[in-house]
């Protein structure tokens, strides 16, 4: 019988949470790594039991982990991230150059095809790379060849969040950095270019610029690795032709500004997003936690609130922190700054949380294990 | 032999309980202690000081004796009490609030 296993990652530590096929029932298991931030833990696609979490602190810096066994028990990897040649310097927050530093892994994502390779998205932004199961990191220092130097980073830090793989050409990969924007390789990382053409950010001097749009997620079906969705700082917008050119889709939604943005598993025009009131009021609009479901890819939204508190809720939902599993129907999972996580087994109609009382959620990974 | 009293979360990392006993050639200085214990524990390295300037890290401190060693020089050799194992280093995670 199929299996969900929900890869948490919170500010005080992991948390795995497994369910069979229902997905009524729930073992928590945590945390893992105790006292330590978890910015993202992430199952290979090539093999389930691998699975890879950045673990950091503000005190003992960076430290990589993996599991080859699901989750029981973990080896500590490398944990050596230099930048590639003189990394030179990006734009600091009053305008002058500043050296690019290694602050912490963002976000690991393991190939689709090798379990052994895993990329991993870095603050200062930068993409790394493992060939060795995370023993060994190189950069891909063409992304930050990309203009790197004009980078400036957001209130959040400069950070690489988003990495998405095409599955249909091992070249092409997608990531995005808050606030350079998003960019795509199609030579498997040796050269990239911008990839933010349709999109309008007012928080910048040129609201149409080539670079300095603060993505906040992309997602992507698996069926259609052309179509890109999008969260932005403001904005949901949606691309037909891999990035070349972006348009919004923000249609009826109470809020346009948001985190998260994931596609349903087997309908690859419902896409879900969780409506944030504003940039600096991180809460949903009106005390009411509401998902917001698209089935025509966007414009078009409905409010999701079966389960979801509807009065007095002021949690966040954090870019990395909503996924969906690959059962039948779709279940659909997000973690909130509150330390909930909720589940929905029906695509979004229904919602319970399967635990309530987590440090803050950082990330949320889902494996669907047949 | 030098003794060394690591912060709770480098135990768990390093898989250690108590104290670490290592033996360090020549003068005991921070540096050579640093050197031996993450040569003992590599998965401490960049944890307590930059994998590459040797610098230690910001919210990490060095005691021993009831001295604040984290400024002086990491080539300054360690009190005698420390380097005969009277006294532990004690690397210490720096206290923070809130």
């Amino acid at each position: 019988m199929s299996q969900v296993r929900i890869l948490v990652g919170t500010r005080k530590g992991a948390f795995v949470l497994s369910a069979d096929a229902k997905r009524e029932r729930w073992d928590v298991s945590g945390p893992h790594f105790a006292g330590w931030e978890i910015y993202h833990i992430k199952g290979s696609p090539a093999d389930p039991n691998r699975l890879y979490a950045s673990q950091c602190s503000s005190w003992f810096g960076q430290v990589v982990q993996r599991s080859d066994d699901g989750g029981k028990s973990w080896e500590p990897v490398g944990n050596e991230f230099v930048y590639d040649g003189v990394p030179g310097t990006h734009l600091w927050y009053d305008g002058t150059p500043h050296p690019w530093a290694f602050a912490r892994v963002w976000h690991l994502e393991p190939s689709l095809t090798d379990r052994e390779t895993v990329y991993a998205g870095v603050e200062d932004a930068a993409l790394f790379r493992s060939n060795d199961s995370g023993q060994t990191w190189q950069e891909l220092p063409g992304l930050r060849d990309c203009s790197g130097s004009y980078w400036q980073p957001g209130a959040g830090g400069m950070c690489l969040h988003t990495i998405v793989q095409d599955p249909s050409d091992p070249g092409r990969i997608f990531v995005a950095i808050s606030a350079a924007g998003a960019f795509r390789t199609d030579d498997a990382g040796k050269t990239w270019q911008p990839i933010n053409r349709g999109l309008h950010s007012e928080q910048i001097p040129d609201p149409k610029a080539e670079v300095g749009h603060c993505v906040h997620s992309i997602a992507m079906h698996p069926s259609r690795p052309n179509v890109l969705f999008m969260q932005k700082h403001w904005d949901v917008m949606r691309s037909d032709d891999a990035g070349e050119s972006w348009r919004e889709v923000s249609g009826n939604l109470p809020s346009d500004f948001g985190f998260p943005i994931a596609v349903h598993a087997h309908d690859p025009e419902t896409i879900y997003v969780v409506p944030i009131k504003s940039d600096s009021e991180h809460y949903p609009p009106d005390g009411k936690l509401r998902v917001y479901r698209s089935h025509t890819g966007g414009n078009q939204w409905e409010a999701l609130t079966n389960g979801l508190p509807q009065r007095d809720c002021y949690v966040n939902v954090l870019r990395d922190a909503m996924a969906v599993d690959s059962l039948d129907p779709c279940g659909v999972y997000f973690g909130t700054t509150g330390g909930q996580v909720y589940a929905s087994p029906n695509g979004g109609d229904d919602w319970a949380p399967i635990v309530r009382d987590l440090p803050a959620v950082l990330s949320v990974e889902v494996q669907t294990l047949r | 032999m030098i003794r060394v009293v690591l912060p709770v979360h480098l135990r768990t990392l390093a898989r250690v309980s108590g104290e670490v006993q290592l033996d360090v050639p020549g003068v005991a200085t921070q540096c050579s202690v640093l050197d031996a214990l993450e040569a003992r524990h590599p998965m401490l390295r960049g944890t307590i000081r930059d994998h590459t300037t040797k610098r230690r890290r910001a919210y990490v401190r060095f005691f021993a004796c009831q001295q604040d060693l984290s400024n002086e020089l990491p080539d300054t050799p360690l009190p005698d009490a420390v380097s005969i194992g009277a006294e532990p280093f004690v690397v210490v995670g720096a206290m923070a609030g809130g």
